[in-house]
């Protein structure tokens, strides 16, 4: 569907992006997920025609982007503070894209209405901008891309301005949202777990680098680098051998013996987090504490300055190069 | 919890508005006064009004004053919104350059203003007339306009533009149907800077006009010179009035704006 082909951006001289190439399908939802400054949102940027690529080619279903100007290209963006259009009512700010495009306005106005439904607008299409809450304003702003029905949908950190609560409802409505248009949606977050819940294939990005693309759980169970294995999920990595390796806190077990086990240490401390509980130890050997997570079902009881073991199963190491 | 000030600063306040608008009350007083001479009152009247409306010269200076007023403001308007809008594209550094430049007519003495354009239009060999007096005016009520405009554009919102042309609007119609309404209080209310500046000028004025196009102010100051009439005084009431509503006006469309925040942005 959209294919990015030796893609790099410098800004005066430095790289943002360093070359890139990725293949994104039709009807995936693709998260480009990394910390602020990696170039998730330069990407972004470039796809939508905002930034111009310093080498490599955008194309859109086999057709060459690079050079078209923004509204001459078929996907839209939807923006992270909504950039809704304050002198326009909300049905105005949806029907903005159909109204360029000279679309008629009986079509215009079943196409508003369409958008409006799945967004549950509907009590509020006479409202100016300034007199909707943020989540509301944000649903315009999904309202007014979708109506365009593009080939594809980019998202920059739309949930970004919302409180938690918020943010979840809209995380699923989302998904919803992207199932039922079978549209291609191409995210930027920064929040793991939101690209995990809603993502088909996560790209990992650090300082302009891919590091790692998979769907969530290979991300999750076979993170390739140091950085992806610490950044999506908890994670203890351990050196042993001039080898690299992790493993997720819910794979240790701690143990009372401290006999044949791989690690010994003392508990720094015991967390309660409701459905699951958390011990970290300091290891006896090594300058670093792991975490340990237990489900509801382990009610063992355990102080801080305990002694225990920590052990794994050999098949629960992930090898990561550094 | 009520703060309590020193009895002077009230004082003090009092005195500032006693010094500002005396002699304007005194203007505006005695344009109602039946006596011919400032110095008694004698009863209300209109009749100064009405004489002044009757006044060949002074409907004359006002035709003068009109045409170079609305004239020059829709030159300077449009000049002024363009130099915003341009100079926003730049980088940085020529941004302040060209900022700077543009704003300095504000800051230049009106008799410099007026002597170097005297200068230029003789070095042209341009007759002095109302032409010159537009020109003229052009080019300090453009810094206004442009002050104002630029300020507009820098509240804007971000992204507002990009979002037009992502959903397939042109540069034309991102302009037309975005850009336009967001920035369109500040051209409105730079515009009427505009004109009460051109409608009051007399520094400026007063080095570029030639034997036909005595505007208002010159006027005023022709008939001064013979000593204070009160005809004169009515005809600066007007002025004022007028001046004082369209400065009021601009004010207010500027800082109307739902949910946005209330700044002035008049440079004086």
């Amino acid at each position: 569907m959209i294919e990015l082909v030796g893609v790099e951006k410098h800004f005066a001289g430095q790289p943002v992006v360093h070359p890139l190439s990725l293949t994104i399908k039709e009807g995936e939802f693709l998260t480009l997920l990394g910390p602020s400054g990696c170039g998730k949102t330069t990407i972004l940027r470039m796809i939508a025609g905002f930034e111009q690529p310093s080498k490599g080619q955008i194309m859109l279903e086999g057709t060459d982007l690079t050079n078209l100007p923004p509204n001459r290209r078929d996907l839209n963006l939807v923006f992270q503070h909504y950039a809704l259009f304050p002198h326009m009512t909300v049905e105005d700010n949806i029907a903005f894209g159909l109204k360029m495009k000279k679309m008629p306005l009986k079509e215009q106005r079943e196409r508003v209405q369409e958008a409006v439904t799945m967004t549950q607008l509907n009590q509020l299409v006479k409202r100016y901008p300034h007199q909707l809450s943020g989540g509301q304003q944000q649903r315009v702003a999904i309202a007014r891309a979708i109506a365009n029905k593009p080939k594809v949908l980019l998202l920059d950190e739309p949930l970004g301005a919302l409180d938690l609560q918020l943010r979840k409802n809209l995380q699923s409505e989302l998904k919803h949202l992207q199932r039922s248009l079978g549209i291609t949606f191409v995210y930027v977050t920064h929040d793991q777990e939101e690209a995990m819940m809603l993502s088909d294939r996560i790209v990992i990005m650090n300082n302009g680098r891919v590091e790692q693309i998979g769907t969530p759980r290979e991300i999750y169970a076979t993170p390739t680098t140091l950085f992806s294995a610490t950044f999506v999920g908890e994670n203890n990595i351990f050196s042993q051998d001039g080898r690299l390796f992790a493993v997720r806190p819910e794979k240790l077990r701690a143990v009372r013996n401290t006999e044949e086990v791989k690690r010994t240490g003392e508990v720094l401390d015991v967390l309660y987090l409701g459905s699951i509980h958390k011990l970290i130890v300091q290891l006896d050997d090594e300058p670093m504490t792991v975490s340990i997570v237990f489900d509801f079902t382990d009610n063992r009881p355990w102080e801080i300055g305990e002694k225990v073991g920590v052990d794994w199963n050999d098949q629960d190491e992930v090898v990561i190069g550094s | 919890m009520k703060s309590k000030n020193h009895p002077l600063l009230g004082i003090h306040s009092l005195l500032m508005m006693v010094f500002i608008y005396v002699p304007i009350a005194f203007i505006i007083a005695y344009s109602f006064n039946s006596s011919r001479l400032a110095a008694d009152w004698s009863g209300f009247t209109f009749d100064w009004y009405i004489s002044l409306f009757k006044n060949r010269h002074v409907m004359e200076a006002l035709s003068n004053s009109l045409t170079v007023a609305i004239i020059s403001t829709v030159v300077s308007t449009v000049l002024g919104t363009l130099a915003a809008m341009s100079i926003r594209k730049v980088n940085s550094r020529t941004k302040a350059g060209m900022g700077g430049l543009l704003y300095l007519p504000i800051i230049i003495p009106d008799i410099i203003m007026g002597l170097s354009l005297l200068v230029l239009f003789n070095q042209l060999n341009m007759p002095l007339g109302k032409i010159t007096i537009i020109i003229a005016h052009i080019t300090f009520s453009m810094s206004y306009v442009y002050v104002v405009v630029s300020t507009r554009l820098t509240g804007m919102k971000g992204q507002l533009e990009e979002a037009a042309q992502d959903l397939g609007a042109g540069a034309w119609q991102t302009f037309r149907y975005v850009t336009l309404p967001q920035i369109l209080p500040g051209i409105i209310s730079g515009a009427l800077i505009a004109f009460t500046l051109s409608l009051d000028d007399f520094m400026v004025s007063f080095f570029v006009s030639g034997p036909s196009s005595t505007t208002l102010p010159i006027y005023i100051y022709g008939q001064v010179k013979r000593g204070i009439s009160p005809e004169i005084n009515a005809l600066c009431t007007i002025l004022i009035l007028v001046s004082v509503t369209l400065i009021f006006l601009a004010q207010f469309i500027l800082n109307r704006g739902k949910g946005q925040k209330k700044q002035s942005v008049l440079p004086f």
